[in-house]
Order: C-alpha cells, then sequence, then structure tokens
C-alpha cells in the first residue's frame, strides 16, 4: 500500500491505495465520490473524465498514485458555490443533452476542459471533441447543441424542440 | 389548468439535476460497509463439457469467502423464456433449462461456471483466476443454417437445434403461394439483420442481502422491470417467497432492452448473501456486458413482395433463420415471431402475408428484444424489398409506397398480419417528412456532391409498429405467459402534495417529469408538488415494467385511471364540506365548487380534511386519499412514421456520411415534446449505428471478436448529423386515455432502412447496379460491392 495525497474539488484528500489502483478505482471506492462512472475498461467511453492539473483525463487510465500531488476536478465540484447548475450544467438541462445520465458526469467534464481551450466551437469541432466521450441515449444532436448553448452561441436554428 | 407544465409543455426534466451534479445513485454507486464481492469464472470456449472443476487454490487465496458452480444450484430452477410459441405442426417450442450457473456443459464465451465472493472485487478477481476447470471443448455451433443440418447440438437432451419452426399466418400459406406464383411482378431480397450489442453505458450490476432475523432478501439490481425480475426469482428460480424479496432497481444508466430480462449473476448474489451473512456486490465489466447481456436482432431473412401490373401489392412472403444464442432469455421466442410476423403488413393494403421463422439454438450469447424488438427486423425487410421493387418496375419508391398505403378513412384497418390498426395518416407523414426535409431541394445538394465527386443519395422508409405492449388477453392467445397490465397508486398527502407510485421503470425515459404533467393537468396544480416513485417492488403495487413503449401508453393510463379515482373521492369530500349534494360538485382548475354557487374549496383543502376527518360521513367516506388503478389495454398502440435520409459517398474509399436524417412520427398526442423529441433522436442514433458501424462477430470458434468498444464501432458524435424531428401529424390513439401510442423505439425502427435505402440510390446514381448492401454498410463492403458492379 502507498500512501497518496491529492487535491479534490479544492479540499485535500489522502488515501492508502495498491500501486494497481486506479484514479477512477479511489475516486469511487476509496473516497466514495461515485459520480466519476466506469463504462467500459478499455478507455472508450469517457464516463470517467475528470480533469488531473487542469487537463480531462479518463480517471481509468491513469493510477491514483500517479495523481499524488495533484489538483482534480471531479462532477461533484462543478455547480456554483451556491449548488446551483454552472453555466455547463445547466445548458445540458435547458436542452435534454442527456437521458439515463450515465455518461453525464463524463460529458460535462469533457466540455468543461473544451471550452477552456476553445471558448466557441464550431459544431464540428464539438462532434471530434466528443470523440473520446459515448453516448447510447440522445444520439449526440442535444448535447452538441447544449455545449454550443453553454459556449453561448445562438442554438434557436438548430432543429427541433 | 396546472400553474405551468402540464400536458403538452417541454418541461425540463427535474431528474437532470442529480445526473449533472454526480449525485445520482446507480446500483454500483451503492455501498455498504458489511460489503463483499462477486467475480465469474467464465468461459473461454464457446462449446465444451464440464469434466471437472477444481476451486481448491482459489479457495485458499486471500479474502475468500465463498466459490460456488453449478452443482450448487442443480436444486432450483431455471430461468424460464416468458412466451411459448408452438411449431407449425402443433409441438410446443423446445425450452432447454437455463441454469445460474453452467452445469454439465458451457454452451456459449462467456458463460459462468464459478463465482468467487471474497472480500474485495480485486481479491475475488484473483481468486477467479486461479479456478481450474478441465472443460473438454466441443466443435461450436455459430452458423444458424449449419445448426440445423448438423447433429451437434447446443443442448443435448433436446436433441435439434431447432427451437421452433413457426407459420404466421399458417392459414394463408397455401394462397400467399399462389399469389406469388402467379404474380406479374415478384421481386426477391435476402438479407441479414445484423446482431447488435445493446450497450447501454451502466454495465449491468447487481447487490444481494440478506437478513437473517426476517428471512428478508433484497436485491438492488440494474432492472427495466422490477417486479417481473421478482415474479421470476421467486416463481421459477429460487422459490424465494414474493413477500420476503424486494427488487429495488435505483437510477439505472439505460437499458435499451437487455435489463428487461432476468439473469443468473441476481440469483448468485442472493445466494451467496444468504450463505455468507454479507451483502454481495456484482458489476460487470463492458467485456462480460459484450459477453453476457442479451443481444438484439440477428435475423437471416429471404422476403418475396408480389406485385400486379400496376403496382398494386398482392402478398409478401418471408422465411427467417432467427438466432436466439445458446439460452432462451425471458422474451426471445416473442421477439421473432408476435413482435415481428404481425407487423409483415406493414402500412399496406396487401391482402397476404405468410411469414415462417425458425429460431435456432448456437454457442452464443443469447438474443432477445434490443430497442424496437422485432419490428426493425420486419420494417427493414418490408421497406427494403419495396424499394427494390420501385427499381425493378421502374417506379418512384415514395409513390409506390403511397399507392399501396392503408388509407385514413379506412379504420380501425385489419392488417393481413393479424392486428387492427386503430389509426394512422400515412401520407399526411409522407407530405409532411417531404416538407421539413426539403426534398425539394435533393437535386441541388446531388449536384453540389456530384460538383465534389461524391455521390448523393435519398432514401425513403415507412414504418408502423405495435406498441403499448399489450393487451393481456390478446398475447395470452399469442403464448405469453405474463399479463402486460401496469399500475399506479396516485397518493395525496395530508398537505396536499402527491406521491405516484407506479410500475414502469425510468431509465433515461424522463418519468419523473412527465407523469407528474399529467396529474398535474388533471388536479390543476402545480406538477412540482408531484413525485413519482418507481422502481421498488416494496413501494410500489405491481408492475410490468419499460419496454416495449409501453410506460405512458399503459402505466401512464393507469396513473389516469388511478387520479379519476382520487378525483371522484375527493369531489365527494368536498360535496361534505360544502354542504352539498355530490352531483352538484364541479371540479376545474384545482378547485371544487357548488353549481351555481359561489361556495368552493380547493383540492389542497379537500386533502388535508382527508386526513383529518373531524365530522365525516364515515359510512359514506373512508378517511385518507389514496387510490390504486390496474391498466390493461385494449389493443397495442401503432405508431407510424415517414423517414427520409441522404448520405454522401466518397467512391474512392466507400465511405457513408449520413448528411440529412428526418422523422416525422404519429406518436398520438404528445405530453412532452421535449421528451419525445430526445427519444426519437436516440433511437436515430442507434438506428444509423446498425445500419453503418455496428456489427456483433463470432468467429468458427465461437469467439467474439467484437467485445470491446476498441471492436464494436459505436456511433460518436461526428458519426451523426443533426436531425430533423417533427411529430405534429398525430392522430390520438382512439383506445387509451391520453391517446399516446408510445415514441421510444421509432427512430431505430424507421431508419435503418432508410439509410441503406439511400446508400443503394446514391450508389445507383453513378450508374453502379449494385442492388443491395448488407448492414452495416461499411466503407469496406460499399467499396466491394461498387468495384465489384463495374
Amino acid at each position: 500500500m502507498t500512501k497518496v495525497t491529492m487535491t479534490i474539488n479544492g479540499k485535500e484528500v489522502s488515501g492508502d491505495v495498491e500501486g494497481r489502483t486506479l484514479l477512477s478505482s479511489f475516486l469511487r471506492e476509496d473516497l466514495r465520490m461515485t459520480g466519476t462512472h466506469i463504462g467500459c475498461d478499455t478507455s472508450q467511453c469517457g464516463a470517467c473524465t475528470v480533469h488531473v492539473n487542469g487537463k480531462a483525463v479518463k480517471s481509468c487510465t491513469m493510477f491514483a498514485a500517479e495523481a499524488e500531488g495533484a489538483q482534480v476536478s471531479t462532477i461533484e465540484g462543478q455547480a456554483n458555490a451556491d449548488g446551483s447548475l454552472n453555466v455547463i450544467q445547466q445548458a445540458f438541462q435547458d436542452h435534454h443533452g442527456l437521458q439515463c445520465g450515465f455518461c453525464t458526469p463524463g460529458m460535462v467534464m469533457t466540455t468543461a476542459a473544451l471550452l477552456k481551450i476553445n471558448p466557441k466551437p464550431s459544431e464540428q469541432e464539438v462532434r471530434e471533441h466528443l470523440e473520446g466521450n459515448i453516448c447510447r441515449c440522445t444520439g449526440y444532436h442535444n448535447i452538441v447543441k447544449a455545449i454550443l448553448a453553454a459556449s453561448g452561441q445562438d442554438v434557436s436554428t438548430i432543429a427541433a424542440e | 389548468m396546472p400553474k405551468d407544465g402540464g400536458i403538452g409543455a417541454a418541461t425540463t426534466r427535474r431528474e437532470d439535476v442529480r445526473f449533472l451534479t454526480g449525485t445520482g445513485k446507480y446500483t454500483d454507486d451503492i455501498q455498504t460497509h458489511a460489503e463483499c464481492a462477486a467475480v465469474f469464472a467464465r468461459s473461454t470456449v464457446a462449446h465444451g463439457i464440464i469434466k471437472s472443476i477444481d476451486t481448491s487454490a482459489a479457495a485458499d487465496m486471500p479474502g475468500v469467502l465463498a466459490i460456488f458452480t453449478g452443482e450448487d444450484f442443480v436444486e432450483v430452477g431455471g430461468n424460464p423464456a416468458g412466451w411459448l410459441i408452438n411449431s407449425r405442426d402443433g409441438e410446443p417450442m423446445k425450452e432447454p433449462k437455463r441454469p445460474v450457473l453452467a452445469h454439465g456443459k458451457v454452451r456459449h464465451v462467456g458463460d459462468a461456471y464459478a463465482a468467487v465472493i471474497a472480500e474485495t472485487v480485486q481479491q475475488a478477481r484473483d481468486a477467479a483466476e486461479m479456478i481450474e476447470a478441465d472443460i473438454e471443448e466441443l466443435p461450436a455451433i455459430t452458423n444458424m443454417k449449419d445448426a440445423l443440418a448438423g447433429d451437434n447440438f447446443v443442448h443435448d437432451e433436446i436433441g435439434t437445434n431447432q427451437c421452433f419452426d413457426w407459420g404466421w399466418i399458417e392459414d394463408n400459406r397455401a394462397a400467399t403461394d399462389e399469389a406469388i406464383k402467379n404474380a406479374h411482378h415478384v421481386t426477391t431480397l435476402e438479407l441479414v439483420n445484423n446482431r447488435l450489442v445493446p450497450n447501454a453505458m451502466e454495465p449491468r450490476s447487481s447487490i444481494g442481502s440478506y437478513h437473517p432475523g426476517t428471512g428478508d432478501y433484497t436485491l438492488h439490481t440494474t432492472s427495466q422491470n422490477p417486479h417481473l425480475t421478482r415474479l421470476l426469482i421467486s416463481a421459477f428460480v429460487m422459490g424465494i417467497p414474493e413477500n420476503k424479496l424486494t427488487v429495488i432497481a435505483p437510477d439505472v444508466g439505460g437499458g435499451f432492452g437487455s435489463k428487461i430480462y432476468h439473469y443468473g449473476e441476481e440469483a448468485l448474489v442472493l445466494a451467496a448473501a444468504k450463505k455468507l451473512g454479507r451483502t454481495v456486490k456484482w458489476t460487470a465489466d463492458r467485456s462480460e456486458a459484450f459477453l453476457t447481456d442479451a443481444h438484439g436482432r440477428d435475423h437471416l431473412t429471404k422476403i418475396e413482395l408480389a406485385l400486379d401490373k400496376d403496382g398494386n401489392f398482392l402478398a409478401f412472403r418471408t422465411e427467417t433463420h432467427a438466432n436466439v444464442g445458446a439460452y432462451l432469455s425471458n422474451f426471445a421466442t416473442a421477439t421473432p415471431t408476435f413482435l415481428h410476423g404481425t407487423l409483415m403488413a406493414g402500412n399496406y393494403t396487401v391482402p397476404l402475408v405468410y411469414v415462417n421463422v425458425k429460431a435456432v439454438f448456437t454457442n452464443t450469447a443469447p438474443v432477445d428484444a434490443y430497442r424496437g424488438a422485432g419490428r426493425p427486423e420486419a420494417t427493414y425487410s418490408l421497406e427494403r424489398v419495396i424499394d427494390m421493387a420501385a427499381r425493378e418496375i421502374g417506379r418512384d419508391p415514395t409513390d409506390l409506397r403511397r399507392q399501396n398505403f392503408i388509407k385514413p378513412d379506412q379504420y380501425p384497418y385489419a392488417s393481413a398480419a393479424g392486428l387492427e390498426y386503430d389509426s394512422g395518416n400515412y401520407d399526411a407523414l409522407m407530405d409532411k417528412m417531404e416538407e421539413v426535409s426539403d426534398k425539394a431541394g435533393f437535386a441541388a445538394r446531388r449536384a453540389e456532391s456530384e460538383a465534389k465527386g461524391m455521390l448523393r443519395g435519398f432514401g425513403v422508409n415507412a414504418y408502423i409498429e405495435a406498441c403499448g405492449i399489450a393487451p393481456s388477453n390478446l398475447v395470452g392467445i399469442l403464448g405469453s405467459r405474463v399479463g402486460l397490465y401496469d399500475a399506479a397508486t396516485v397518493r395525496v398527502n395530508a398537505t396536499g402534495n402527491l406521491s405516484v407510485m407506479v410500475g414502469a421503470h425510468s431509465h433515461g425515459q424522463g418519468h419523473e417529469t412527465v407523469f407528474p404533467q399529467v396529474v398535474a393537468e388533471m388536479l390543476g396544480i402545480d406538477p412540482q408538488s408531484i413525485d413519482i416513485v418507481h422502481g421498488d417492488t416494496s413501494k410500489i403495487p405491481f408492475g410490468m415494467g419499460t419496454y416495449g413503449s409501453r410506460s405512458l401508453a399503459v402505466c401512464g393510463s393507469a396513473v389516469v385511471r388511478a387520479t379519476e379515482k382520487i378525483i371522484n373521492k375527493a369531489k365527494k369530500i368536498a360535496a361534505h364540506m360544502l354542504e352539498a349534494a355530490e352531483a352538484d360538485i364541479d371540479f376545474t382548475d384545482g378547485e371544487f365548487s357548488v353549481a351555481g354557487t359561489d361556495k368552493k374549496v380547493s383540492f389542497g383543502e379537500v386533502a388535508l380534511k382527508a386526513y383529518i376527518p373531524h365530522n365525516f360521513p364515515l359510512e359514506d367516506i373512508e378517511p385518507g386519499l389514496e387510490e390504486t388503478a390496474f391498466y390493461d389495454p385494449a389493443n397495442f398502440t401503432y405508431p407510424s412514421g415517414a423517414y427520409c435520409c441522404e448520405v454522401e459517398i466518397d467512391p474512392e474509399t466507400g465511405k457513408v456520411r449520413v448528411d440529412r436524417m428526418t422523422a416525422v412520427d404519429d406518436f398520438g398526442n404528445v405530453i412532452n415534446p421535449m421528451v419525445v423529441t430526445g427519444q426519437v433522436h436516440g433511437g436515430l442514433g442507434q438506428g444509423i449505428g446498425q445500419a453503418l458501424l455496428e456489427n456483433t462477430t463470432y468467429d468458427e470458434n465461437g469467439q467474439l471478436l467484437s467485445a470491446s468498444y476498441m471492436d464494436y464501432a459505436m456511433p460518436r458524435a461526428d458519426d451523426v448529423p443533426y436531425y430533423i424531428v417533427d411529430h405534429s401529424q398525430g392522430n390520438a390513439c382512439t383506445h387509451n386515455p391520453l391517446g399516446v401510442k408510445g415514441c421510444g423505439e421509432a427512430g431505430a425502427i424507421g431508419s435503418p432502412p432508410t439509410v441503406v435505402n439511400a446508400v443503394i440510390d446514391a450508389i445507383q446514381s453513378g450508374g453502379i447496379n449494385v442492388t443491395h448492401i448488407d448492414m452495416p454498410v461499411s466503407p469496406h463492403r460499399v467499396w466491394a460491392a461498387m468495384n465489384n458492379a463495374k
């Protein structure tokens, strides 16, 4: 067992982990932060996306020990300080960008990373940026729309309610 | 009227808040202090005899608490099939036993033969690898036609790989044969409806617990229908009395059919919980999901369409081989028969239909209902052969369909495949589709594509489906072993807010938002004062769950019936409060008033009075305000639609891009258009996935080659376009109180043939005579077909 210490959503946490413990497992099982989801075992689905030192990372692709000293952000830390939904979360609700909700934490975290580097992405840039996040429910239409809306772009001309 | 957000409002979903903030509670998110973990040892060969299983080394591994093998479940029952199908000769279908853990033989890669329970999942996994199973490998049966010819059987005790040989409608067989023999023109098409994996993003998970003091079991599980799971475990698999078993399906991360069924892992965690007195959790990884979730589709079909010289349809005849995999999953026998054969008249006035389905056991994962369940297979066969016929006889595909459509004045319409359609207007759907898709602009878009060296095609499709599953009387005649009603309890609390317990289960469909819209509309109150309770057998009266686009049409109707009972009782209470005759009480906008006076009480005041029954006439009115209704539909509902799509093909690579996809659907009345549109979007995404990307491939040894997201091509955001969706042409269902038809599966039913029809149109526009390509229409297949035809 190795002791790891990191800052998650602004709060320092530590725990004893096996060398093989993935960051995703550390979050879910040791810290019981179950907002980060596991949807596959090949780092394809993106449901486990978190931010490590400001960059989007699939938390199943790194060991907990590799996050020693890191700043980690997860879905649990995304809402505004007063508990209300942040701009991205609100856009997903407003535009029905989620159904079963399982991929949603990863989608929100991936979107946050995208808008940081590309504040006004085009539709095609959004679609390409979502390559690593699979959603089975929405057919992506409303996810793309929500992300464009979260970036402040007019989505009123995009088809459907 | 409700203050806001009643029937017809595009209300945003209240359930979203917990999903967006990471506070949803899916099965694997539930953690208890006494929890231990189950991991399964699964067969790596497709077919083999279990000679011995040595668990001694595994038992000595750190943290191991117990190991189970098939021997431990020999005495318990098997997981049954829910529908009894009889073959054409009257013989009942073959029903091999489906044990909790494989015993005697393993029958597909992933078939579990042992389970390890350990303190942690890592310890259980390490120990499972130490189990020594001596399995004598047998030749794998993977090809359906070979399976019927050989003497190598998946289940030796039944002595055949044919589950049944079903004819529908058998009395039409001779007349159909005769019509085809004598027809002016017959179009014949052999096609594959490719095998798919549903791939709900949340893998299956189950947690069993047992209370030794009371003998009560609790199962948390990823289920679309917790009551059905309880019934199957209680009555068939384990014999736990229903009153001693609570099944809870908390937040569930998608289902698409795969979580309808009871699986052996659910029984295992309950048995282990009892043995150990511990809470036992199992969660599938994605590879296990690919290997063991019920798959979908997998039909081989030959379809013939007979036409007269004017293009009138005379008969459809099909022969289908339907793969049911190694064991019968709960709905596996209904999907290729009564959810498929009964739809083989489509939207058309064709007088004769004959369907033959041979269901075949193979050494592959069980196959069962996946989004659409039989109707996508029927629609694909029909709409492909109609398109091909139009091209063969030189007719416009849309015009040929329109000529043969059932007309609006013909309802109720008895189809040649045995269903009575209640309502529809297929020409109006086509008109709307042509308008919103800008069909008129297609020629210009094709010219633009051609200028870039690309081929552009336009594909069209009309579909009808049967959902709102289903009238118990009818499905009983058709072989169902269950009734398919649903139930709801409306509880008005003393302070005027409501808890509505529903048998339907929401795993993405938005019930927590939509059902309150219905109740709020009826009671004239704020929908935010109404909460839905679902997914817990200890809290809700009963329910048959969510599948077959049934939740609103069936369970929603139960909610309406229960709410009507609430209004009736509340009127009695109001009459007492207002000292008036019950017959004189009006109920409007949430207020009870005495006709012709200004005397009135609000709904909230009546609710409070129901629980503080001072001066109640107890001989006439019981205290309390809570009502339950069971609703059994009179008929299926019949959503229909007209879809079109435009694809662009790069002739150099064969790559197909769906550029425009339009879905115009008749869902009857719509409660929440935002949610309905979202359901269609999701279906379209899955349908485009089937048409272009997804394929489940077993090699000749029965190894699943497509068992991860590296190998199975899930649609991603840049594989699909924005969709054009319209449901303005609804014709209300005539036989349920909401007039709703169901929207959950339409997109997945209507889109695959639309895409393939467009691909063929594009290729033929280049002067290349390709008449059919099987799904998925991959770049390789398109490129090869085009080059072979040159």
